[in-house]
Order: structure tokens, then sequence, then C-alpha cells
């Protein structure tokens, strides 16, 4: 049975290491799809509807196509179709430079019939409000309901009850790279394409598709990628449009998204509103728990949240549904709807255990069955220093309040088939590993040089990692449901062992040894029954003579597994005359399998925890009743966090077993429901809303006064 | 953005004649333009003619004596943020103008700039929605989403003024020298800025052939006391939610006079003599501090979303009066 090993026999697995890419990026050496410029390249745009709801009633290119430096101008609608959100696609130009293809989208000629809209889901689900989807009554969804136990019996049962409503907003991706292409076909049947993706097979195949070619035609770059967040699994209008226009102008073409657009199309994070009703018994039991909710996916539906989440409850009834308004469509979102279901479930957790007079902590473990989690919760009470918290919310003095709060999350993240890679060993004694994944910022390039590495005895430099290109036509899945690393770390170690072994074959004759007496040391190979013969790394592949090894992988289901338990613990100050939340610390405990880069594997929980950050207290998409637009798209008004946002982040590698699990998306999960619990532990006042702003704070405190 | 020429300056003659009757918007003046090439690509203005104004000799300059401080308007925010006279005699200033943006932005963005700064209103920023400000019929902001509005002064548009520095200067008692055809005026910063009541188009006196020139800042006697608060969502970038520039002239605990200039909450930088009453003569502790503060916002008018700005102005001038005394 295959396996890692024990971890003291890793030499590199397990350990941190820097980043490979880390110095090209930091220089500006790194070329992101956004730098990729080519020979006789045109400049892309897009124009887009400023407006909610209306039906197209005339379209007219020409003027924009008369204007010298335009070479193409395509249409992305048409007369009597309708637009139902701002920054629906118009019509696309590609230019010889981004000024005149700024200036021909002026001089496209719209003509408009506005129509009613809703663009919050107060203003949708009100009485007479306008229908925008014909197929869902008062622009709502049919709800799924779910019953489990006899919820009216528990709740008579219970001893305490809680009532509340709990919200967090739309939330953007915000990637610092827009979407975005850069075009080009080699020759009529042959296409390459830069791509800001997540998924370079998905791109390929979505293009393949479209365009009626055969895959093997399509290529797709993504050598390095600026942030996904799981909006950017395929080519979607703008790549689309970008081949259009290369193909008609026979020229490359870039075109990616401006940051208005990014927040207009490019996706978010539904919102959610739960009304929730909950019962405990005295010695603490979760025993009821009554949820109607909602949330908006824009247009679209997809506005999912986990409801309960994380602890048990025996008897419960969810009701959910989707809201419909005149917004961009939601996109999977690093952890979809856990964030906004941990948010609501850990308040309410922490609004159960007040009213039975029980420490938040205790009343967790009671309803928590996860042996992991029940060791995080020791573990991360420690770090944070859990015993000086408050024991009565806002009982702290002075005009800076400081309090702690905990929050917990779940993930899969256990990888699976469909991954192919080959490790090559030259004779000369360089090694390549090649797979089509791409590293969306994660360090899955590191990852595999060290995976190769360990195996033969070499360091990570001195691997070449080949990924985000679809070229060699070695096809992995696309990066998401943090499944990546699990995904391609057991194909990888498999090729390189078949490497390995193979090159074994080649020195056991110099080595006068059997191949199965045959070890790897660092930089060398030696015979395990005399250890006094080896042979150095050069030595050994200079047998390889004009040969090369070249060895593929394969999926072992024993090297990797799902299921991450994961909890935070925030310490916040509240200032009370400005209502700042400033968050002091999170520890954050995060349970991951077999960390193969602790390092990057500590970036990761960083990052998720910066995005909860975010999250808690800052993001939220702002919509117009009145005009209809996105009142923040951009970055002054739609604010994430920045420099003196990021507490002191104590990210906590929770290895529970020795196989590959991935930790892309749960380590944003518990940060909000941290953050809300600490605050209100500093102040005594509950927020039920994201994002805690000062208003918030202020208008709490100035209610809790009077 | 729309083509415009661009003419590097060479005189103030030069300057203002250029400018002189073309009105507002056809030829514009650029300095550090980190608020002027955000509304050109926004096509929020679309004038003909640039003028660069870096090209003009000398108008960077800061010099400090016995008798104060003058301000070249072309000086950056960084360096009035990192004078070192400015910020040992001037701190209120110094602290304002450390305040503003990003080091990136303060290391362009100009003294004159700042003050003549437009509103960041997110209907104003907006090229599609025409509200009052740019001529249109309503200020949307009274019936929709009016967080970072006016709680003061507004009617008819409810703007906030985003500058930081010039409450600062507001509270130092500071003028400003004006060039215009006819030559030069000097006038106190506080009569620069004006409410929309007297014009909803514009947020100071300024004539469209006019230029602000300099800066005078009287010292502030030696036992002066002087901070600026500026509470907001994010460290940075961030405009204010609302901020307080105090100056106090002390006498032990007791303050002699005071200037109190709340930033972010006015269309103009608003003066609050009501505090400035409530803090002379007394001897500032925890009761006179609050006091002040009530007294200053007793007038507030919120709008739907940001009465939580009545609260923050009052207690950041509670806050401020109490440093002056620990
Ligand atoms: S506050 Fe001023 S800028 Fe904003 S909508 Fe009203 S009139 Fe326009």
């Amino acid at each position: 049975m295959a396996s890692w090993g024990e971890a003291s026999q890793s030499r590199l697995i397990g350990k941190r290491i820097a980043r490979l890419s880390g110095k090209d990026k930091v220089t500006g050496k790194a070329k992101y799809t956004f730098d990729i410029n080519r020979p006789e390249m045109l400049y892309g745009r897009i124009l887009r509807s400023e407006v909610a709801h209306a039906n197209v009633t005339d379209l007219d290119l020409t003027r924009a196509e008369a204007l010298p430096g335009v070479k193409a101008v395509i249409p992305l609608t048409e007369v009597g179709r309708k637009l139902r959100y701002q920054g629906q696609e118009i019509a696309a130009v590609a230019a010889e430079t981004d000024d005149i293809a700024k200036d021909a989208l002026r001089l496209i000629y719209v003509e408009l019939e506005e129509l009613p809209f809703v663009v919050t889901e107060a203003d949708a689900m009100a009485e007479g409000a306008p229908q925008i989807r014909d197929d869902w009554k008062g622009n709502q969804s049919n709800p799924g309901i779910n019953e489990d136990g006899d919820v009216d019996a528990a709740f008579s049962e219970a001893a305490v009850t809680v009532e509340a409503t709990y919200h967090t907003p739309v939330q953007t991706h915000v990637c610092l790279e827009t979407h975005g292409h850069v075009v080009e076909w080699t020759d009529e049947n042959n296409l390459t394409v830069w791509a800001s993706t997540q998924a370079v097979f998905g791109v390929r195949n979505d293009l393949a598709r479209r365009f009626e070619l055969p895959a093997n035609q399509v290529r797709v770059i993504t050598e390095h990628m600026g942030g996904g967040f799981g909006s950017k699994f395929n080519a979607g209008v703008e790549g689309l449009a970008a081949v259009r226009l290369s193909r008609m102008t026979e020229r490359p073409v870039k075109l990616m998204l401006t940051r208005k657009a990014e927040h207009l199309v490019a996706g978010n994070r539904p919102s959610m509103t739960q009304h929730v009703k909950a019962g405990a018994t005295r010695d603490g039991r979760l025993i009821a728990y009554d949820m109607r909710g909602y949330g908006t996916g824009g247009i679209s539906s997809g506005a999912g949240f986990n409801a309960p989440y994380v602890y048990h409850v025996p008897n419960r009834r969810t009701e959910r549904f989707n809201v419909a308004v005149n917004a961009g469509n939601q996109r999977a979102m690093r952890a979809p709807g856990h964030p906004q279901g941990a948010f609501a479930m850990d308040s309410l957790m922490d609004e159960l255990a007040e009213k039975l007079g029980m420490n938040p902590l205790e009343f967790r473990r009671i309803n928590d069955s996860s042996e992991v989690r029940q060791a995080q919760y020791t573990l991360g009470a420690q770090e944070i220093g859990w015993h000086r918290r408050n024991n009565v919310p806002g009982s702290g003095t002075g005009v800076k309040k400081r309090g702690m709060g905990v929050g917990s999350g779940l993930w899969g993240g256990g990888g699976g088939r469909g991954t192919q890679a080959r490790v090559t060993i030259n004779a000369d004694g360089t090694v390549e590993a090649v797979t089509g994944t791409q590293d969306i910022g994660t360090g899955i390039r590191t990852v595999i040089a060290i995976i190769v590495a360990e195996e033969l005895g070499l360091a990570p430099t001195d691997i070449s990692v080949k990924v985000g290109d679809s070229g060699p036509g070695l096809p992995s899945g696309g990066s998401g449901g943090s499944q990546t690393t699990a995904s391609v770390a057991p194909v990888i170690k498999t090729a390189a062992a078949a490497a390995k072994q193979k090159l074994f074959e080649h020195v056991a004759p110099l080595l006068q040894a059997p191949v199965d007496d045959l070890r790897i040391g660092t930089g060398k190979i030696y015979v395990a029954s005399d250890r006094t013969k080896t042979v150095t790394w050069k030595q050994a592949t200079g047998q390889l003579g004009q040969e090369s090894i070249s060895e593929g992988g394969n999926w072992d289901q024993e090297l990797r597994q799902g299921g991450v338990a994961g909890t935070q613990f925030a310490e916040v100050e509240v200032d009370t005359q400005t209502g700042h939340v400033k968050v002091l610390k999170i520890v954050a405990v995060q349970d991951c399998g077999l960390a193969i880069n602790r390092l990057t594997t500590e970036s990761q929980i960083n990052g998720g925890v910066i995005m909860g950050l975010g999250q808690a207290l800052l993001e939220e998409r702002i919509m117009d009743p009145q005009t209809g637009r996105m009142l923040n798209a951009n970055l002054e008004d739609y604010k994430v966090p920045g420099t003196f946002e990021i507490p002191e982040i104590k990210s906590i590698v929770f290895d529970t077993h020795r196989k590959v699990t991935g930790v892309g998306e749960p380590p944003c999960i518990p940060t909000l429901g941290a953050i809300a619990n600490a605050v209100h532990n500093a102040i005594g006042v509950r927020i039920r809303e994201l994002p805690i702003t000062p208003d918030k704070i202020l208008t709490a405190l100035a209610e809790k006064k009077a | 953005m729309d083509k415009f020429s661009y003419v590097n300056a060479t005189s103030l003659k030069q300057v203002t004649s250029l400018l002189s009757d073309s009105g507002w918007g056809e030829v514009m003046m650029i300095a550090g333009g980190t608020d002027l090439l955000s509304e050109l690509k926004e096509y929020i203005e679309t004038p003909k003619t640039l003028i660069n104004l870096k090209t003009l000799p000398g108008m960077d300059s800061i010099t400090a004596d016995a008798s104060g401080l003058k301000i070249g308007a072309l000086a950056t925010v960084a360096d009035i943020a990192m004078h070192p006279t400015i910020q040992h005699h001037y701190t209120v200033l110094a602290q304002a103008a450390a305040s503003v943006a990003t080091p990136q932005i303060r290391n362009v963005g100009t003294l004159g700039g700042n003050l003549c700064q437009r509103p960041r209103c997110w209907y104003y920023r907006d090229e599609t929605v025409n509200c009052l400000k740019k001529g249109g019929d309503i200020c949307y902001a009274i019936d929709g989403l009016s967080k970072y509005h006016a709680i003061f002064g507004g009617d008819p548009v409810y703007i906030v003024h985003p500058s930081d520095i010039a409450p600062a200067l507001i509270a130092l008692n500071a003028s400003l020298r004006i060039a215009g055809p006819e030559g030069e005026k000097t006038l106190k910063v506080e009569e620069f800025f004006t409410l929309p009541a007297a014009n909803p188009f514009r947020e100071n006196v300024l004539e469209p052939n006019e230029i602000v020139v300099e800066v005078q800042v009287p010292q502030p006697k030696p036992d002066t006391k002087s901070f600026y608060l500026k509470a907001r969502e994010k460290g940075a970038p961030d405009f204010a939610l609302a901020s307080v520039a105090g100056v106090f002239e002390m006498m032990g605990k007791t303050c002699q006079a005071a200037n109190v200039v709340l930033g972010g909450v006015a269309p103009a930088p608003w003066r609050s003599a009501e505090a400035e009453t409530a803090l002379t003569g007394k001897m500032i502790n925890e009761a006179v501090s609050m006091n002040a503060g009530a007294e200053a916002v007793k007038d507030a008018e919120p709008m739907n979303d940001n009465a939580y700005k009545v609260t923050l102005a009052q207690n950041l001038i509670s806050r401020t009066a109490m440093m002056a005394v620990s």
C-alpha cells in the first residue's frame, strides 16, 4: 500500500519551504495574463449595460466601426433582447490601442427601453414588486423544505430558546487580477489562449466545444494567476468575445475586465438572511432548530447556505429559497455557503450559551461530535488565552473594550481522479515534472517540486515544474473545492516513484546490486545492504546515455483523504466612541491532513482568515434601489482588508493524519463567527448583520444605552 | 477619458489667462492628478485643455519662521506630513496630511489639489447618474443610500467635503492666496469653502479663472495643543466617516481658546462654534469635553443612513478635547 511514510523519514515533505515562484512574483518577473503582450496584439473592451433592467430597442455599431484604429465590433446582445442587470454585455470591440477601444465603446449607439427593476431582496419580495423572472412567483423560487425529528416536541422540551435574524450581504470575489484572456489564432485551426483561470483544461474544453475545434488544437496557458476564488472556471462571455474578435481580425486580442465589471458580472458570494429559532436543554444540549431563510444569487439561483452548521441538532426544520434581483449572478466563492452559514450558526450558539449562562466553548463541546474539533478547542483556547475573556459580555472598562469569540467550520477537500502527470529524468541529471493543473496562487508548483525532490533525493529547486499549460496534453481538473493538492499529489508521487524505479534499473548493473536493494539518499543512490556502494545522482543519470526516463503516475486513493475540521478564536478591541473594531489576534487551528509544504499551508490559512475578516468587518455589495446601480463597484467604497486590518494571525497546521487533504477553502469559514462573537463579548451587544461597521456598532451601543 | 490638449504652465499670468473665459470644465488644472485623473477616466469631467501646474517654479516650497508658515499650493501632502516644524508646531496639520489616502497618493497629491478636490459621493462619481450637483434635478442621497453623507449644512446637496487638510487649516486660522486675471487676493480658508445653499455646483468660492497659490498659517501660541482625529472604516486608504481638527490654547488644564472644525460631516469643513464656546475658559475634564461634543451636534440633521455620524462627531470632539489635557 502506498504511503507518504513517517514524518521522521521525510526530508522535505511537511517542512517549511519557500515558494518557488516567490522571487519572480516580488520582483515582477512573473508574468500574469494581464502582462502577456503579443506582436500585433489588439485590445478588446466590452460595452455593458448601466441600467438594471431594459429592453434593447436599437443597437448600431457603425459609428464605432468607423473610428480609425477599430478593427472589429461585435454585438453581444440584440434588438428585442432583455438586459437583466447592470453590467450585462452589449457589444465588444477590438482596436489598435486600449484608448481607441474605450473611445469606440462610447460610439456604439444603443437604445434601451428601461423596465422596472428590483436590486435588493427586500424590494424583490415586496408586495406588488415587478416580476423579473417569469418562472418564479414573487421573485422567489419554490422553497426547499427539510425536516428531521420532531421539532415542535423538541421546542416544548427546551429550557431556553433564541429567535434571531442573521444576515450576510453579497460579497464579490475581488480577484486582484481581473478576469480575462489574451487570444491568438496561430493558424486557422489552432488557438492559443492565455487565460486568468482556475481551470486550464476546463477553458480548453469550453472553447473547443464552442468553436467546434478539436480539443488538441486549443492550447490554454496560465503561467501565474492573480486570484480566482471560485469565479474563474470557464472562458466566460469575455473569453468567447475575445476569441471571436481575434478570429475576425486575424490578430491576437487581449481582453481583460475592468475593476467595475469584475464587481458587476464576474461572480459573487450570494447573500443570506436567516430567521432562526433554536432551543437547548438546561444541561446544554441543542435539541431544536427551525430556520426559514433565503439569499440572492442575482438573476440566477444558487444562493444556498449551510444551516444548521457543524453542531448536531437532532430535531430540525429548514426552509430556504432564492430571491431574484436585477444584479450580477453568483458564482462559487471560497467555501460556497459555508462562511454565511457559520456566521449565523456560531452567533446562534453564543446567544443560546448566554441564555443558559454557559461558557460558549463548553456549550460547543457538548454539541460537537468531531473529535478533531474537540482537540482544536483545547489548543485554540490555550493559544488565545480564553480564560481572559469577559465572563459577562461588555464588562470591560474604558473606551476601548476587548472581547473574544470562537467559530467553527468543516470542509471536504479530498481530491479526485482526473490528473495525468509525467516526471522526466534526463541524462544530464535534470528533472522535469509536468501536469495540466494550475497554480492559482496556492503554491501547487512548489508542492509538486517537493514531492518529486523527496522521492529522488534532490532539492525542490532542482525540479523544473511545468503547470498551467494544456499544451503537453496532461489534463488535470480545475482548482476548486480545495481539491488541487489532494488530486495532484498522489499522481505526482507515483510518477516520481516510477521514474525512480526506472533509474534504479539503469543503475543496478553499475552498483552490481539487485534493483530492490537500491535506495535514494540525498543526491545519491546507494545499496541498502552495503552502504559503501553508492553513485552520485549525476553518475546515475549519466547511465541513461541518449535516453531520458519519462514516467506517468496514477491516482492512488490511499494517498489522500477528505474531511477537515477547523476552529478559530478571535480577540478584538472595539472603540466604543468610534465604533471601530480592531481585530487583535486570530488563532486558526486548521485540520489538514498531511501538509506537504507547511509554509504555504500556513499562507493558505492566513489568506483564508483575511478573507473571512473582510467579510466580517468590511465587504458588502451596495445596490441602490433608486438607480438600480451598484454604488461601490470599485475598491474605494467596496472595502477589502488592507495592511491596517490584518491582525496577528496564529495559523496552526493541525496535522491529523499522513494523507493529503486540501485546505484552500476551510480557513475562511470560522473567522466570521469568531469575530462577531468577540465583538459581542467586548461590548455586550450583538450585531447580527455583516459587515460589522462602525455605524452598526454606534447605533447598537446607542440603542443599548437608551 | 476624452482627448485634451496639454499645456505646461510657465507663469501664473499665463495660467489665469488660459483659464479666463472658458467657464468651468473647458480648461482645467492638473497638479498631482490623484483626483482629477479619476474624474477624467470616469468621464465626470471632460476638459478640452489641461494645464500642467507642476512646471510652475517655486510653488512647492514650505517656509516656516516666527510669524508662521507659508506653503506653496504645489507642496505635496507628504511634504506637509513629514515637515519637522509642521509636526512640532502645527501638529494638527501634519496629522491631517498624514491621514490622507496612501503614501503613493500623498507623494504626488498637492496641497492645492487637496483643498480643491471634488466630492466622493457615489452618485456623483457615477457618470450615468445625473444628480443635482452635476446639473440634474435631484440629490439621490436624500432618498437613496446616505451612509457617507452630510449631517450638517446639506440642502440642496448632501455631499461631505472630503479634505482632511482643510479642517486642520481652518482650525489654525490659515489664509490662502488666490491669483486671478486681475491679480491676487487673500482670504481665510474658512471663507474659501461654501455651502450648497450658496452654490450647489461648487464647493468653494474659486472662480473658473482663479488658482490657489499659497496657504499661510499663523504660528500658534506656545502653549497650544492640536490634534486631528479621523474615524474611518478602513485604516487606509479611506475617507473620513467624520474627523475633527482641534486646536486648543491651554493654560494648565484650562482652555483659553479653542478652534474645533469637523470634517466628513458637511459639504464644507464644519466649524463648531458651539463646541468652541463650550470649551473656552473651562477647565477641561470629562464632563466639559462631553458637553462640548453634545453642543456641537445638537443641530445635526441626519439623513436615513447616517445618524451614527452624530454620535461619532460628538465623541471625536470629546476625545480631542480630552487629549489636550492628557
Ligand atoms: S450628495 Fe451631491 S453629489 Fe451626491 S447625489 Fe446628492 S447632489 Fe449628487
